[in-house]
């Protein structure tokens, strides 16, 4: 009686679990669309330009999230083992919640390596590359490359051709209709960058201090000078003694505009800028950061008018 | 037992076959039976040589790492990852290791390629506990370094994954984990093989640097199986459950040798224990979510060794059920969040009576605890212990702990907790306190793979 054999047991859990997946198949996409799941918003928004009704696109990371920190959350396992097609950030920026993810999927499609599996990063111009020798005493540094590449129109122009390509690839019927996606999103985005630019353009060099490394790209493709950083080093909390030597900087070289993300907490930024009669500004580094930034597009838009407006008041 | 071990090999068999069947060869409609089953064969015996490769290469690692004197390990010649699909061009333009310009200016499509290397993600974690005060029942020694884990994790082939955690602690070195997953099964399977930590409950599968206290909770300690917890070496399989929408679902069942501290001792080869866990999740909100878990093991004991009595028939089974409520505001993820955790154990080991006749103990211990993140640097917790000893049902010890944690940065921690017990003291028949201060600093050096949530 005590010596039932473990043996039956454990035969009946497997041939349970056999039994199970039998009868649950994976529901094949009954509405034959391709199932792209990204990694943050704004590769979301671009994967929906240019898949348009031939794909469901949805984000694991929101827009007002701190992408470095998502939690691996179960919930996302579920969403992840339908994909067809997962889009990475990549430059090691979800090294601390994705890989877990993907590897518990369970699905095949989308493991480090397979075709489902699309890494942004390498279409993508890549900022601040460390060289010599990389420790952590930088903090927590990208060894790949700063990560938040996006900020830059031309990269969305170059991710976007990457995501055609790869629709197209799989997908090859619907090539044409990708080609033609893509073909208005360039043609879209280059009027909307020349608005950009020159909307930005009274203010080029001006200098401003970021709160974490989160807009290289978008300094250099609009002509602003980011002269300092809240965090003495990426990923570390601001120091009383670094936070005494950025209000030196700030004001010897009159700088009067903090941008800071919508993750982080004001206090510091807030304290910096009354003793330099500096302005604080919170900038989406994301579509979704808030409700109206519903594309790429309105990324920008945002942005550069919130940016606008604060240069305006601090002259 | 050969039942169970052919249906296995079937299904591990099955299993390669098909993940391999779907990824290299989509097309195999106009190809014959007979060329499928050769191709089949060669695919098999390509994978079991390149797995081969891995292992040698993971020993000699190990080796290496054991000599320790090996500071100059990544001067050699570089390799690029196999996967990494690097453009034409960028390697021939850098023959010499010197990438360093190149890097800066040339990045488009290469900046995955050139840093990945064919070397595992390579981590060491130290863990440094100091104790004062007194504790006469469990007393431990006033300054250690308690473990260093060395973890080694990598991607094996397009099919698997592995992870190795090796700890070396005060007495010696111990693989505290050590397995392969199969990631790309079919069915939706999940294969894990190798020795690691049993998906019992909560605490159990986590490493004792992730713990939120400095300590294992003392039902641990007294019904399952204390700091190693079980820990053995065995097979898992693992599947989404069919459930209502947005309700996570996921079952897990395991083999395992049978030889887990003085949980489960197997003394026969047909001894093996088995542990079966559900997994019950659900988001509450973006911010706050819900996680339930129910465990079941059971395995052989010692408790038979030695007497008359035959030792095949004294077993350990031991049931669990764990809640686990979290909550963090995504706008505010690194400043604030807040987890609060119970875990309920049941143990019935069978053992002899003082008087020397066949019984079954039974035993109950719980622990509740809370996390509160305070600010980006400061954590605060507390946690209440209660437990009966396995062997001993009706002598409760009681316990518990309050602790304040700092974080210079994501890649160190200092501790301090303080603890009282009401602990049993056997020789002397009657309960004891024990009122203790630990202090701990936790450091990470490479990389170290994320944990799972």
């Amino acid at each position: 009686m005590r010596n039932v054999s473990i043996e039956t047991r454990v035969l009946a859990l497997l041939a349970a679990f056999a039994l199970l997946s039998a009868v649950f198949p994976r529901p094949a996409s009954a509405d034959n669309k391709l199932n792209v799941m990204t990694a943050t918003t704004d590769l979301a928004a671009l994967a929906q330009e240019i898949g348009g009704d031939k794909v469901t696109v949805e984000s694991v990371a929101r827009g007002y999230q701190d992408p470095h920190f998502v939690e691996a959350k179960p919930s996302f396992l579920l969403k992840l083992r339908h994909a067809d097609l997962l889009i990475i950030v990549g430059l090691e920026l979800e090294i601390g919640w994705l890989p877990p993810l993907i590897s518990q999927s369970t699905n095949p499609k989308i493991q480090v390596g397979a075709p489902g599996y699309f890494d942004a990063s390498r279409f993508a111009k890549i900022l601040e590359i460390p060289t010599g020798v990389v420790t952590r005493a930088e903090g927590d540094v990208h060894p790949l490359g700063n990560p938040h590449y996006w900020l830059d129109p031309e990269n969305g122009l170059r991710i976007a051709k990457g995501i055609q390509n790869k629709l197209s690839e799989m997908r090859p019927n619907d090539a044409a209709y990708f080609a033609q996606r893509y073909d208005s999103f360039e043609q879209r985005l280059k009027q909307a960058d020349e608005k950009w630019l020159a909307e930005m353009q009274p203010y080029t060099g001006r200098k401003i201090v970021t709160y974490h490394r989160s807009w290289p790209n978008f300094a250099e493709h609009f002509g602003l000078n980011v002269v300092g950083y809240v965090e003495p080093r990426p990923g570390i909390p601001p120091s009383p003694q670094h936070t005494v030597e950025l209000i030196g900087l700030m004001k010897r070289d009159s700088v009067k505009v903090i941008v800071v993300e919508p993750y982080f907490d004001l206090k510091t930024p807030n304290a910096i800028a009354r003793d330099t009669g500096a302005q604080v500004v919170v900038l989406m580094p994301s579509v979704g950061g808030e409700k109206e930034i519903t594309d790429y597009f309105k990324l920008f838009d945002y942005d550069i008018a919130k940016l606008k407006q604060t240069f305006d008041t601090t002259k | 037992m050969k039942r169970f071990a052919a249906l296995f090999a079937w299904l591990l068999f099955s299993s390669i076959l098909h993940a391999q069947e779907a990824i290299s060869l989509p097309s195999k409609s106009d190809v014959t039976a007979a060329s499928t089953e050769d191709v089949r064969m060669k695919a098999l015996e390509g994978q079991l040589r390149t797995l081969a490769g891995e292992v040698a290469l993971l020993r000699s690692e190990l080796k290496q790492l054991r000599e320790a004197k090996s500071p100059e390990q990544a001067s050699g010649p570089q390799v690029l990852l196999a996967s990494s699909h690097p453009q034409p061009g960028m390697l021939s333009n850098s023959p010499a290791p010197a990438p360093a310009q190149l890097a800066q200016t040339q990045t488009y499509g290469g900046a995955t390629s050139n840093a990945k290397l064919l070397n595992p993600d390579i981590s060491l974690i130290g863990d440094f506990i100091g104790t004062a005060g007194r504790n006469t029942i469990s007393p431990s020694r006033s300054l250690e370094l308690h473990e260093s884990e060395v973890g080694m994790q990598a991607i094996i082939d397009p099919y698997a994954r592995a992870d190795a955690f090796i700890s070396f602690g005060e007495e010696g070195v111990n693989v505290e984990e050590g397995y392969v997953t199969f990631t790309s099964l079919p069915a939706g399977l999940l294969l894990k093989v190798g020795k690691m930590r049993a998906e019992f409950g909560k605490v159990n599968t986590i490493h004792n640097h992730a713990l939120p206290f400095i300590d294992r909770p003392l039902v641990t300690n007294n019904l399952v199986g204390g700091e190693d917890g079980i820990d053995d070496a065995g097979i898992s399989l693992s599947r989404f459950l069919p459930a209502p929408k947005d309700w996570f679902l996921q079952g897990t069942a395991q083999v395992y040798r049978g030889d887990s501290s003085d949980v489960f001792a197997a003394h026969r080869r047909q001894d093996v224990s088995v542990v079966g866990h559900l997994r019950v999740y659900r988001d509450l909100g973006e911010s706050t979510n819900l996680d339930l878990g129910a465990s079941y093991a059971r395995g052989h004991n010692g408790a038979g060794v030695g007497t008359t009595f035959d030792p095949a028939n004294f077993l350990t089974n031991l049931y669990s059920a764990d809640a686990t409520i979290r909550w963090k505001p995504l706008r505010r993820a690194i400043y604030h969040s807040f987890l609060f955790r119970t875990e309920l154990f049941w143990s019935a080991r069978d053992q002899l009576s003082p008087l020397n006749t066949f019984q079954t103990q039974h035993a109950f211990g719980l622990y509740s605890s809370g996390e509160y993140r305070v600010n980006r640097r400061w954590t605060l917790g507390g946690r209440f212990d209660r437990s009966a000893r396995a062997a001993g049902g009706s002598l409760t010890d009681t316990g518990f702990s309050s602790i304040l944690t700092y974080w210079p940065s994501e890649f160190s921690q200092i501790r301090g907790q303080y603890r009282y017990g009401r602990l049993w003291d056997a020789p002397n028949d009657r309960f004891t306190n024990a009122n203790e201060f630990l202090f701990q600093f936790l450091f990470v050096m490479g990389a170290h793979g994320a944990h799972p949530f």
